[in-house]
């Protein structure tokens, strides 16, 4: 797994790459109440907006951590908003990537410096 | 947080876990560990306790105070009967609301609760409106606590015998182990409840005593704000400013027939000739309730626009996601010929236009203990 400033997990799954947001970012949201998901085969560029997330009280954003095409969608999350408090790590990922190249996940951080980020 | 007013709770609130912000120049808590949610539908199916001492408490006294506030307010508060409570607003010349605030009649002074954003020029609006006779004297050593929910009733009872025979609205001082509370039968959420002002050299250990209580759980101001959206009840700053009328508000039910023109006392508060028009032909614009059709909140200052519009007409005022209904409401200001319950428009909102409804306010019926 791989992190970014912005709270957002990377996990890499054949040649795509799986993008949610950490259990620290859910935490500090609270209870999600609303996710609006990009539509699949949109490039987008790193820090480009590419999903909403709202609590009772804000709205938020995810960004995109990296350069690629957006594939598929967690289509689940628009029915269900709170699984991203449930299961944040797991059946709550947001979207799935492809790149043109796996090396730039070498700049992020891995879950030790993570740790140290949020502490 | 530096340079921020410490509330006389705040060692409780973080003891419980409070995460503190930023508002109206105090430290206050947010949320407490449940979060927004399950404080928002705790406080409908049991008992919140809200710390809201940063609010101002005024005490008024002096013969004629009751007069005297008349000049300020567009209510009748010389017909309000001792033990009881009334809303109001200060006007402005325009015509504009200055700040709401509730108002009770005790023995020998009123008792203000003004918000604390809008303290400070309160208390000037009053020093410089009311004549030498009236003093104003803001109350600095107590703590306000709301009590809201189904069980509130229970719970302050069991502390403070008589707040069940209080019905909505009435105002007594109670006692807690010998600390005089003045408790009013009200509140900001739509649900049944009391404001207690409590001295603050008791009012921690009447909050541990309200907490100790089967069913209070503490609630923080993201709650606040998600309760009193549903109940339609208007923030100022937001639903309500020196710019809104308290016609355009959907206030004019506070605005009794004695102030009104024909009544005895008909007129005499700033912006009369406005509000009084208003009352008579009605307003040019209103505040409503709205529903968005899909699932994406529409937030304070979001523009809305007509059928065909071009460009907006009305904005929303407050607006979010509502926990007791599942789904998200707001607030909006909009010309009156799209002001009938049912009428669609559409919110401007990240480059799209979302459709949303017209639907009478509250969004909740309200569940007050009012007599018999």
């Amino acid at each position: 797994m791989k992190y970014t400033e912005e709270h957002e997990w990377l996990r890499v799954e054949g040649d795509l790459v799986v993008v949610g947001i950490t259990e620290y970012a859910a935490e500090q949201l609270g209870d999600v109440v609303f996710v609006e998901l990009p539509e699949p085969e949109t490039q987008v560029a790193k820090g480009d907006e590419v999903c909403v997330i709202e609590s009772v009280k804000a709205a938020s954003d995810i960004l995109a951590p990296v350069d690629g095409e957006i594939v598929e969608v967690n289509d689940a999350l628009t029915d269900d908003p709170g699984m991203v408090n449930k299961d944040p790590l797991g059946e709550a990922w947001f979207f799935k990537m492809k790149l043109d190249d796996l090396g730039v996940l070498d700049d992020l951080m891995d879950e030790d410096d993570y740790k140290d980020f949020i502490a | 947080m530096a340079g921020l007013r410490q509330l006389p709770l705040a060692a409780l609130h973080r003891e419980l876990g409070a995460r503190m912000v930023p508002f109206a120049g105090w430290e206050m808590p947010v949320q407490y560990p449940a979060g927004v949610m399950a404080e928002h539908l705790h406080t409908r199916s049991a008992a919140g306790l809200f710390d809201v001492s940063h609010m101002g408490q005024v005490i008024l006294r002096g013969g004629g105070a009751a007069a005297a506030l008349e000049r300020l307010v567009p209510v009748d508060v010389a017909g309000l009967g001792e033990g009881r409570q009334r809303y109001a607003m200060f006007t402005t010349d325009a015509g504009g609301i200055l700040d709401d605030l509730m108002v009770a009649r005790r023995a020998d002074h009123l008792v203000l609760v003004v918000n604390a954003a809008r303290a400070d020029v309160d208390l000037a609006h009053l020093r410089a409106g009311l004549p030498a006779g009236v003093t104003v004297e803001p109350v600095a050593d107590r703590a306000l606590i709301a009590l809201q929910g189904p069980g509130a009733e229970a719970a302050l009872e069991a502390l403070a015998p008589g707040a069940a025979a209080m019905r909505f609205m009435d105002v007594a001082t109670l006692v807690w182990e010998g600390a005089q509370l003045w408790v009013s039968r009200s509140g900001y959420t739509g649900e049944d409840g009391y404001e207690i002002s409590v001295p603050v050299t008791a009012a921690e250990a009447f909050a541990r005593a309200l907490l100790a209580r089967p069913g209070v759980a503490p609630v923080g101001l993201g709650a606040r704000d998600s309760l009193r959206l549903e109940a339609g009840l208007c923030l100022w700053g937001q639903d309500i400013d020196e710019e809104t009328s308290p016609v355009e508000a959907g206030l004019g039910w506070a605005i009794q027939k004695v102030r009104r023109a024909g009544g005895a006392r008909a007129g005499g508060f700033p912006g009369a000739d406005r509000i009084l028009h208003e009352l008579a032909a009605g307003p040019s614009r209103a505040r409503v309730g709205l529903m968005p059709e899909g699932r994406a909140p529409m937030r304070a200052g979001v523009p809305l626009l007509s059928e065909d519009g071009a460009a907006p007409v009305g904005r929303i005022t407050s607006g979010g996601f509502a926990p007791s209904l599942g789904q998200p409401v707001a607030m909006g200001l909009l010309p009156i010929h799209l002001c009938a319950p049912g009428t669609r428009v559409y919110g401007e909102l990240r480059g799209r236009r979302l459709a949303a409804r017209v639907t009478a306010l509250p969004f909740r019926a309200p569940r007050y203990r009012r007599g018999g």
